[in-house]
């Protein structure tokens, strides 16, 4: 018995004893086609490399068992290089916009239930897969994006982090409120980490610190503006 | 531009070194054949040892470090690794990594095998990788430059003093040349070379340990690979030592245990193995520990059951095997964690500066990349001075790659590729004698002897992996030769150096392998 798998337009027969997509990919590499290109690193959903879309879901290639008739293809919204291998520059770039690291070490005391709190958001393995699910990302690349903004979420609420300002400033311009909060990302999450609810985590901490969603400011046109280009992504839909 | 330090590879040892460089005001470019966050490091799921507790000691750990070196170790290095252990905890939490806590909020700590105290720092099971994502963040903050799917090819060395690297830049396609006053190689260990019987990232080629042997560095106690016991079986994951340092079981199929499973990793591997070799399956089982404790203590483990075995650890027996995990061997340095050639610097895995012997305990590794790591920045001296100007190296370099690019492919060296894993977990894994290490011998020789026959089909300029992957395979042949040539050389059973043929420890080997390319074997 065997599969039939699509590969970006090309077809190929798998044998059902290979039942790992990224088993099927090694598998094709090394003996039909060694120019079929595509990553891969830990082989154990750790290291990020192999995220692809199978059926035009996000996956990671080595955690996604073969279904006959499987279509195969690289990420959405990042340059491809060759085959199912995408430009993943975007990670430094989104990261450092987002400022996610610690800037300044508190004194507080740290319980477990406060790393309980960051605890799933500091399991990101920056496979992509979010941005490649991001309906706002595929026509704004300028957003900051679900990782980023996770990874802020996950500074932010850190008890370790003494100052928050300078995340807080960096995640208002293209960032918290551009996300239309439709939750594509969290579907596509291999580590299951809840994006959309922290980007909305993140605007509340925004409005308790000061900041205002520009949407609703009078420079943007505020509530009555019905015209204006910002309501199709007002996240709250008022 | 002539940068202070370029460092090769992007794990924990990398980004340590690079973090810690760049705070002193070094210009560091940090150069690695994967990208971003995809290293071995996060791997790393147990946990890093520290003496934390009052009632432990530095001592105890000393002790516990050399006991499983077994006379092969660097006294002084275990010392100072040790002995600083209790700081890289400070640094790594002082930098944001999550660790997770006891009831009076202090760092929380485990049992791993071979330690006689809790000491283990962990962040759930995830310790190596938010470790090393911690590490990245840091790393943007302060700017470090990163040049990602870019792999060395060769190290400028003039006058016995390194200048610069050669690498290929697989989104160009171009052979590219960086000069600095020192180059750091950080880039792995060697265990990949068991293909398809490995824990390790595909790329774990020695493919640095190759090139700087080739340039007069001296590869070091190269025969001690560690194999881990429990790896999922047919699926080579692994699942950490925590599985039984919080109370797994080792059983066989029905359910009796064969093992003390906290016994050092070789030799309740070899007892895993035995069965093996006897048809016999072997489980970890640890479905009494119940689900909410399975979920706190090991969350990564339980969803690697689950993705890639369909098992539930809290209700089956999860089939595993042992798998080539961790190589103690390495690029020879000195106390200032410099090689043989000046100014050319080896850390992590990659490197062999004696704090593991001829076994690694488990929680050592992510300590030495650390602490290592940020030693280095004591180490290395801005005194080189480096011609910026082009070296004739990078035009070698060029026809060697268009040379592979031109050459016919007679014959597919990915078949060669799986024959050689075969042969090397078969021939130079847990079981070792004369016999068998000369049949692998010959099998790799012969490979070498026939390297012009094998060539490439993809002829891309852009993200060549089929490139790619010649050349770490070429790379393997080399550090198989080497391993097999240490290992036939010790005519001793020691750590995870395991002969049948000299099934004791000898006092005569209580010293190191040395493999250089003028003297071969030591």
């Amino acid at each position: 018995m065997s599969n039939n798998i699509k590969i970006i337009n090309k077809d190929y027969t798998i044998d059902e004893s290979i039942n790992n997509i990224l088993e099927a990919l090694i598998y094709l590499k090394e003996n039909q086609n060694n120019e079929l290109s595509f990553k891969y690193g830990c082989k154990s959903g750790v290291c990020g490399s192999c995220a692809i879309r199978v059926n035009g879901v996000e996956k990671l290639a080595c955690a996604c068992s073969i279904n006959d008739n499987d279509i195969i293809e690289p990420l959405k919204n990042l340059p491809i290089l060759k085959d199912l291998i995408v430009d993943d520059s975007n990670i430094v770039n989104k990261l450092d916009q987002s400022k996610s690291f610690l800037e300044e070490k508190s004194t507080n005391d740290i319980s477990q239930s406060d790393v309980d709190i960051i605890d799933i958001e500091s399991n990101c393995i920056l496979c992509n897969s979010c941005y490649s699910s991001c309906p706002v990302y595929e026509v704004n690349s300028d957003f900051i994006g679900p990782f980023a903004l996770a990874r802020a979420y996950r500074y932010i609420e850190d008890k370790k982090e003494q100052n928050n300002k300078t995340k807080l400033d960096a995640i208002q311009k293209s960032g918290v409120w551009d996300c239309t909060l439709c939750g594509a990302c969290d579907l596509v999450c291999p580590q299951n980490i809840t994006i959309k609810d922290d980007i909305m985590k993140l605007q509340n901490i925004s409005v308790q610190n000061g900041y205002e969603n520009p949407a609703f400011s009078s420079n943007a046109g505020g509530f009555d503006s019905f015209d204006s280009g910002d309501f199709g992504f007002n996240p709250n839909g008022f | 531009m002539i940068y202070d330090a370029i460092i090769i590879g992007s794990g924990g040892a990398a980004l340590s070194s690079a973090i810690s460089l760049k705070q002193k005001g070094f210009e560091v470019l940090v150069i690695s054949k994967s990208s971003n966050t995809a290293s071995q490091t996060t791997q790393a799921q147990g946990g890093i040892n520290a003496v934390l507790n009052e009632n432990d000691s530095v001592q105890s750990h000393i002790d516990d470090t050399l006991k499983s070196a077994s006379n092969v170790g660097c006294k002084s290095s275990i010392e100072f690794m040790c002995q600083n252990a209790a700081d890289t905890i400070k640094w790594l939490d002082d930098l944001g990594v999550p660790f997770s806590k006891d009831e009076n909020n202090n760092i929380a700590q485990r049992a791993l095998g071979g330690a006689s105290f809790k000491r283990a720092c962990y962040s759930s099971d995830y310790t190596g990788l938010k470790i090393l994502h911690t590490l990245f963040d840091t790393s943007i903050k302060l700017g470090v430059k990163f040049l990602f799917d870019t792999y060395l090819l060769d190290i400028i060395v003039q006058d016995s003093q390194s200048k610069g690297v050669i690498v290929h830049n697989m989104k160009n396609g171009n052979v590219e040349q960086y000069l600095a006053s020192n180059i750091i190689l950080s880039t792995g260990g060697y265990g990949g070379v068991y293909y398809n019987y490995t824990t390790n990232s595909a790329g774990n080629t020695g493919d640095a340990h190759i090139i700087a042997l080739n340039k007069g560095a001296t590869l070091e106690n190269m025969e001690f690979v560690q194999f881990h016991p429990t790896a999922l079986k047919d699926k080579f994951i692994l699942v950490s030592e925590s599985a039984r340092g919080e109370g797994g079981y080792l059983v066989t199929k029905d359910e009796k245990r064969f093992v003390d499973e906290l016994l050092p990793r070789d030799v309740v591997a070899r007892e895993i193995y035995k069965k093996m070799i006897n048809n016999e399956d072997v489980f970890l089982d640890i479905r009494h520990l119940g689900l909410e404790k399975i979920l706190h203590l090991m969350p990564q483990e339980y969803k690697l059951c689950l993705d890639y075995m369909d098992l539930n650890m809290d209700k089956d027996l999860i089939p595993i095997t042992p798998a080539s995990h961790y190589t103690m061997g390495g690029i020879k340095v000195n106390k200032e964690l410099q090689t043989n050639i000046k100014n050319l610097y080896s850390i992590g895995e990659a490197s062999s500066n004696g704090v593991h012997g001829a076994n690694r305990l488990g929680g050592n590794s992510l300590l030495e990349i650390i602490t290592f790591g940020r030693t280095i920045v004591n180490s290395i001296k801005v005194d080189n001075e480096v011609e910026d100007k082009i070296y004739d190296e990078l035009k070698i370099q060029e026809n060697y790659i268009n040379n592979i690019l031109q050459n016919n492919n007679n014959e597919n060296f990915y078949k060669i590729k799986n024959q050689l894993g075969d042969m090397m977990f078969k021939n130079v894994g847990l079981f070792k004698d004369e016999n068998r290490l000369n049949e692998a011998l010959e099998f790799v020789q012969k490979q070498i002897k026939n390297i012009s026959n094998f060539g490439i089909s993809d002829k891309s300029k852009i993200y060549n992996t089929n490139l790619k992957e010649f050349i770490e395979f070429k790379n393997s042949l080399g550090i198989c030769e080497v391993i097999i040539k240490s290992a036939l050389s010790r005519k001793e059973s020691r750590g995870a150096h395991y002969r049948v043929d000299f099934d004791n420890i000898n006092k005569e080997y209580d010293k190191s392998t040395l493999y250089n390319l003028k003297d071969q074997n030591v």
